[in-house]
């Protein structure tokens, strides 16, 4: 099973290509502060909006900051709120939809109509609208994200909790006398974790996505510290007199979401026997 | 009082004050050496009332101030000439003021206007009914009177020296506000004033169009029609100029430099420069123990360094700030102590009191504490925001660690600066053609109560005594002698650290004639703004509904 | 069928209650109480003013006290007035925006459902093909990129450099004195770039559940079968796996309809279009509570009511829905 997967991924080229693509990503975030030439909020009246040359590869910004700087510390404060939040997500879902699927009857009841009560509202309404009225710190950016993007996670797993709880396996380690958590944690989660797994890869993407729409109505990370979403957002003013300002994070978003986005899908098809 | 130039526009939106247009005073069609055309002008936000004392928000008073006078109106030298008042006198006591108004004039609903508008005006104020949070003026007159159908008199209780200004209030008709929740009364979505320009339709988030009054007192304006156009987005905004869609916006000081010197924008638009009359500081909280100390908030002005702001930021658009008013202005003081760059200075103050350079960097005191502090501004203000970014770079030099903290308008104002949670604010305010009860209400000492506008807490017995005589005293010179002194206090004990004031980029298309540049600005002459025939590019087309 | 209908609405109260508690909750997490949008501050406004307003608001009541009267309203259909000086009844507001905000959802659904499908079919068909690599791509460089950035660059290109298109807003300034073909070609040329990017931006997600159920079905016996059969491969799609793979996206259609109220916020602030998504930020901006609670309650609601109706589609489809909800 396991071979076959990454067989299967191996062979998927556009999967291999996001899964590069992820692997840079999370190299340049890491290694931001040996990159960077510049540290990222070291502002000069004399090199504003400069375009790029040998000494600011990437140009500058409206303070004279080094782009190229701003965009590696900006890597890893995107990346950071899309691993948190689809963290979050992920872990919340998996824990209700767990609940709710193996413990079934009111306990699932109860969950699974708090979930479409959730998803009843619109998504960006509601972060707006919680983001806004809260303060827009990096925490609570990826606390709100998670906290509202948990519901297909849920529903996924319960689902798969559905149909697992009555396998034979599970029934023999229950008559085995084995406790719920026992049989959750080790039976049944590690069967339903594919799907969790693409619904997760996605997540990120999803987070990063939304970090640079909130940037964009000035509710993303907050100025000065980088993020790609903010830096995005700076640019849009003189979007034609410093084109680098726009074109090298907007890249890098779409780049970014893109490379997970192929990945998940990858990791999907690899894991679908049928469409091997 | 309420005040705004009628176009001081976007980035340094001034709230406030009913400075309508102000017009040359002689009338009749003949002014115009051609009618015709419309101009159409971008706003980011949609005015939310069109009964301007009851909104605070710029677009409001912006856009209705095209259909309603004042008594009084500010001219292009910012001094006050009559406007629906012909002409007005003060009492030997200086108690009180009696108007006397233009006859002939009426509402654009045909129904003339008379002193009893006037005293209702009054009354609207006053009434506690009313949601305006611009009442404090007119609670100060104690009786208010109506003489014969053209005029108006008003008693203060004591002499009020900012009470003249206040009367540039907008005057409302009467007959359709009376008795009236003014929340839910129509002039709120139908403006019916005595202006220049009379309301047309409103398609709200979209769209305003106003059209010329041909029975004005001034005569009629030579545009037909002022449509202003509601774009949120900045770049938007600017894309429209490119393609034409706009005729009058405000520029960045980016774009006004490098962008709109390409062939196309010199072919098509005129780009004008003043100094707008806003200012930004570093408000320093003393409720701190250590921004309570004189030599530290001293100390903090020689160290951040003004001019590379102004050239980094404003990329030299701007003016250096060294106290509360506006250079060029007759009230302005030019000779206060000023605080030049100078970081060795600096750290000399700071070690006076008691905070040294460690070896590791870091400004420390005996105990070996770090001076760290947070710096909140606000959202929407590019120009501060980057600043920010300027003066944490400086303090960082002398061993300060500032954290930069950018918030959202409303919980800014209502969480932080009201409830003077914070160490540092950088922030702007307005300067008002009449400076003084602004001054009284930002740096005397009663004002320091969480909600009121003296932010930093800062109490001076001396500055309060000057303070208080300065409101009483009427008379110019002996003013002008007081504001002196109030500003070379304010200079000394720098409750603020002064930043810049930013000068206002306006840019308009250059087929509108007759556009006078002033250093308060260009809109004062607006109605005499003209196209001629032959260049004219979006003719109004009435549509009678 | 009418038990399991009577079931359905029943089970609606608890959640429309479950609604008004969230929007209400959301509400009381805001620091600050309502104010206009402003830039600098104003020396002169007094802050007895604030008081007043603030009575005025009845925001000094308790917060319990403030819901069940909202909820009182609420229950009449009336949702109060708005925080804003015109203090205009929640729902004229609301009213005001709907008609844009609806119409360019709709043309933008619909053509999402033009594009994406075949795409997705062609995709299924031609697996793995160049072309199907090329396609997966563009899908997903819609839903990848920033909106407002490709907003942006591309009201760059067609209103300012090629001038073929207007920049923003939603009708030109002489519509009034238009003929009504007039009138059309102008809300078409305005709504052209908006209706575009919303519909390439959702693209992927449309086109990648296509390509996956056309997959699935491709994989039937049936097909097999059919092939075997020796019927020609194109009749093979287009007879028997689309028909298939097309029922599972007809109740995503179902399900999208009552997200047709909801606005762009990004779209809208860039192209300056007056919607429902503007409405809502702006009042969030304010502290406009009636207006947010209005917003939410009725957006929520009304995909309450779309979820209701797909499902009773879905019962009417297939029995054994409806036995099971029984």
């Amino acid at each position: 099973m396991e071979s076959s997967f990454y067989q299967a991924l191996r062979r998927n080229r556009l999967a291999m290509i996001g899964l590069y693509g992820v692997i840079l990503l999370m190299l340049t975030a890491f290694l931001a502060p040996l990159l960077a030439p510049y540290p990222p909020n070291l502002p000069n009246a004399d090199a504003v909006l400069l375009p790029p040359s040998w000494q600011y590869p990437l140009g500058t910004d409206d303070t004279g900051r080094d782009l190229l700087s701003r965009m590696l510390y900006g890597a890893r404060v995107s990346l950071e709120v899309g691993l948190v939040a689809a963290g979050i997500s992920t872990l919340l879902g998996v824990i209700l939809g767990a609940i709710a699927g193996y413990y079934g009857r009111w306990v699932e009841s109860l969950i699974m109509r708090f979930t479409d009560l959730m998803l009843c509202f619109p998504a960006f309404f509601l972060i707006l609208a919680v983001i806004a009225l809260l303060d827009p710190s990096i925490i609570n950016i990826m606390i709100i994200i998670g906290l509202t993007s948990w519901m297909g996670v849920a529903r996924l797993v319960r689902a798969e909790f559905l149909t697992l709880k009555h396998r034979e396996y599970v029934l023999a380690a229950r008559s085995l006398g084995a406790g719920n958590m026992r049989i959750i944690v080790r039976h049944l989660l590690p069967n339903a974790i594919a799907p969790v797994l693409v619904a997760a890869t996605l997540g990120v993407a999803g987070a990063i996505l939304l970090e640079s729409g909130l940037s964009f109505l000035g509710l993303g990370v907050q100025p000065p510290e980088a993020s790609w979403g903010n830096i995005l957002r700076q640019s849009k003013d003189n979007l034609e007199i410093a084109w680098w300002l726009s074109v090298f994070p907007g890249l890098a978003i779409l780049l970014t979401v893109l490379s997970y986005n192929l990945l998940g899908e990858g990791i999907r098809d690899a894991l679908d026997p049928k469409l091997r | 009082m309420i005040g705004a130039a009628i176009r001081t526009r976007i980035r340094t939106a001034i709230c406030g004050s009913f400075i309508l247009l102000s017009v040359t005073t002689a009338g009749g069609a003949g002014d115009c050496p051609a009618t015709g055309d419309t101009v159409v002008i971008a706003t980011i936000g949609d005015a939310t009332s069109m009964i301007p004392m009851i909104t605070s928000d710029t677009a409001s008073h912006e856009m209705s101030a095209f259909c309603y006078n004042g008594l009084l109106k500010y001219d292009k030298d910012l001094s006050l000439v009559g406007d629906l008042a012909q002409s007005w006198r003060i009492s030997e006591d200086n108690l009180t003021i009696t108007f006397y108004l233009r006859q002939n004039v009426r509402f654009h609903d045909g129904q003339p206007y008379t002193a009893h508008d006037a005293l209702f005006n009054w009354r609207f104020m006053v009434d506690p009914a009313t949601p305006t949070g611009y009442s404090y003026d007119y609670e100060q007159v104690a009786e208010a009177e109506v003489l014969d159908d053209y005029t108006f008199q008003v008693r203060y209780a004591a002499p009020y020296a900012p009470g003249l200004a206040s009367w540039t209030l907008p005057q409302m008709p009467r007959h359709l506000l009376e008795g009236q929740d003014p929340r839910q009364s129509p002039l709120s979505r139908h403006p019916v004033g005595t202006g220049p320009y009379l309301f047309r339709q409103w398609n709200p988030g979209e769209s305003l169009t106003l059209s010329y009054n041909r029975d004005y007192f001034e005569g009629r304006p030579c545009l037909d029609a002022v449509v202003y156009r509601i774009i949120p987005d900045l770049a938007t905004i600017f894309m429209e100029l490119s393609a034409l869609g706009l005729d009058w916006s405000t520029l960045t000081p980016v774009q006004y430099q490098r962008q709109a010197n390409s062939e196309f924008f010199q072919n098509n638009f005129n780009k004008y420069k003043y100094l707008s009359s806003s200012y930004s500081f570093i408000g320093w909280n003393m409720r701190d123990p250590r921004f309570q100390d004189i030599r530290i908030r001293r100390a903090m002005s020689h160290a951040i360094d003004r001019r590379e702001i102004i050239k980094g930021v404003l990329l030299g658009m701007g003016q250096e700030a060294t106290g509360p008013l506006k250079p060029g202005t007759y009230w302005y003081n030019p000779n206060v102590p000023r605080y030049e760059y100078d970081p060795q200075k600096a750290l000399q103050l700071f070690k006076e009191a008691g905070w040294e350079l460690a070896p590791d960097g870091r400004l420390r005191n005996a105990g070996g504490d770090p001076f760290d502090f947070v710096l909140i501004t606000n959202q929407g203000n590019t120009s501060r925001q980057n600043a920010g970014v300027f003066i944490q770079y400086r303090l960082a030099q002398v061993g300060i660690k500032v954290d930069l903290r950018v918030i959202e308008w409303t919980s800014f104002l209502q969480e932080f600066v009201n409830q003077r949670r914070f160490d540092a604010v950088l922030l702007g305010w307005t300067i008002p053609p009449d400076p003084s009860p602004s001054l009284y209400s930002v740096f005397h000492s009663s004002n320091r109560d969480p909600g009121k506008l003296n932010i930093t807490g800062y109490a001076s017995q001396e500055l309060d005594a000057l303070l208080e005589q300065e409101l009483k005293v009427l008379e110019q010179t002996e003013r002008k002698v007081l504001h002196d002194r109030i500003q070379e206090i304010i200079a000394r004990d720098q409750p603020y650290t002064f930043l810049y004031l930013p000068q206002a980029l306006p840019i308009v298309h250059r087929r509108f004639q007759g556009i006078e540049e002033t250093s308060s600005g260009i809109s004062h002459n607006f109605i005499r703004w003209h196209v001629p025939q032959e260049q004219q590019m979006r003719p109004y087309i009435f549509m009678e509904r | 069928m009418i038990l399991y209908l009577c079931k359905r609405l029943l089970m609606m109260l608890p959640m429309l209650l479950g609604i008004t508690l969230v929007s209400f909750a959301v509400i009381q997490l805001a620091p600050g109480s309502p104010s206009d949008l402003m830039v600098d501050m104003n020396p002169q406004v007094s802050d007895l003013a604030r008081e007043r307003l603030h009575k005025f608001y009845g925001l000094d009541k308790p917060v319990l006290e403030q819901y069940w009267n909202w909820l009182k309203n609420l229950a009449a259909l009336d949702f109060g007035q708005s925080f804003a000086p015109d203090g205009r009844p929640v729902w004229d507001k609301i009213v005001e925006r709907l008609p844009i905000t609806v119409s360019i959802n709709v043309l933008s659904l619909l053509l999402t459902f033009l594009v994406a499908l075949p795409l997705g079919v062609y995709s299924a068909v031609h697996r793995g093909s160049w072309l199907d690599k090329g396609i997966t791509i563009f899908v997903f460089i819609g839903f990848a990129a920033p909106t407002f950035w490709l907003a942006l660059l591309a009201m760059m290109l067609f209103g300012v450099h090629l001038g073929w298109l207007p920049i923003s807003g939603i009708q030109a300034m002489n519509h009034d004195a238009l003929s009504w073909g007039g009138k059309a070609a102008d809300y078409a040329s305005h709504l052209f770039l908006p209706v575009l990017l919303s519909s390439f931006v959702s693209l992927a997600g449309l086109s990648r559940y296509m390509r996956s159920n056309m997959l699935e079905v491709i994989a039937q016996d049936y097909i097999t079968t059919a092939r075997a059969k020796g019927l020609r491969e194109r009749a093979v799609i287009c007879r028997h796996a689309l028909r298939n793979a097309l029922m599972p996206v007809i109740t995503i259609l179902g399900l999208s309809v009552p997200g047709l109220i909801g606005g762009s916020v990004i779209f809208e602030s860039v192209f300056a279009i007056p919607g429902m998504g503007k409405l809502f930020y702006d009042g969030v901006m304010a502290r406009d509570y009636p207006l947010i609670m209005g917003c939410l309650v009725l957006g929520a609601g009304l995909t309450l009511l779309g979820n209701l109706l797909a499902d009773i589609g879905y019962a009417l489809a297939d029995p054994r829905v409806r036995r099971e909800g029984r």
